[in-house]
């Protein structure tokens, strides 16, 4: 692995993906994943994300959470770009399993097939999965 | 090899703490090193000292902070998921105006850069829970 790892102005940078695999608020897990993925912004890593499962979820547009009593953080995605986290990978294969297309989601991704994703996964330095 | 261990659920409702545990002693024993054990989630929950549980269970909490002190282990419990589960340390405690703590020996709490810093700093990034 650490042949794999770029030294720069003294620091490690490693692939980092954030697998997120939960509807939003029936859990907290992607919410506090959530946070997790926004600290990480700060140490300057490889950030992705991915959604694969209920995750997709996550990413619908339209999240109204009044009746539940719970925050909507959906917006929070929007602002991911601004943290320099760009690179938000979609399973094609949840996605269409729970009937939503791309232009459902809130934000720009990058769709990938079950075996792409794997592959991207398989790149990666460091895991961590809500 | 230096691994950090990343715990997200809570005791006894979960195994994932007893495998963690296990997990943690057993790569001791095999002369690894452990970088830090990160609680995230309800896995903050394994830090509080007034866990009581029946006679002839395991105290999860209390084999935690035995093996820290046998093995000068890195407890982290996540400041932001303590605080909604009311775990509190005494400057904490102090600081939101609480009339009591409740962490247990061996833990300290902290910020989520402790899990990403471990996560660039770790050859392995071990997760235990869902």
């Amino acid at each position: 692995m650490s042949d794999e790892m770029d030294m720069e102005e003294g620091g490690v940078i490693k692939k980092f993906m954030f697998v997120n695999r939960k509807a939003p608020y029936g859990t907290i897990y992607a919410l506090e994943g959530l946070e997790v993925v926004l600290i990480s912004a700060a140490f300057e890593q490889d950030v992705s994300m991915a959604f694969i499962d209920d995750g997709v979820y996550e990413l619908k547009k339209g999240q109204d959470t009044k009746e539940l009593g719970q925050k909507n953080f959906s917006p929070t995605y929007r602002a991911l770009e601004g943290y320099d986290i760009e690179k938000l990978y979609v399973e094609r294969e949840s996605m269409e399993a729970r009937g939503l297309t791309e232009d459902d989601l809130l934000v720009d991704v990058i769709v990938m097939d079950r075996a792409e994703l794997a592959a991207k996964l398989d790149e990666q330095d460091v895991l961590i999965s809500f | 090899m230096k691994i950090g261990v990343l715990v997200n659920e809570g005791p006894y409702t979960h195994e994932a703490s007893d495998s963690a545990y296990n997990f943690v002693k057993a790569a001791i024993e095999k002369g690894h090193e452990i970088y830090r054990v990160f609680f995230y989630h309800d896995g903050v929950n394994n830090s509080t000292r007034l866990t009581e549980p029946p006679r002839d269970d395991r105290n999860i909490v209390t084999r935690w902070s035995e093996l820290a002190k046998a093995h000068n282990l890195d407890m982290v419990v996540c400041i932001a998921a303590a605080q909604r589960r009311g775990i509190m340390d005494e400057n904490e405690a102090k600081r939101q105006g609480k009339d009591a703590n409740n962490i247990a020996e061996g833990f300290r709490i902290s910020g989520l850069g402790q899990l990403v810093e471990a996560g660039i700093q770790c050859d392995r990034l071990v997760t235990f829970g869902d």
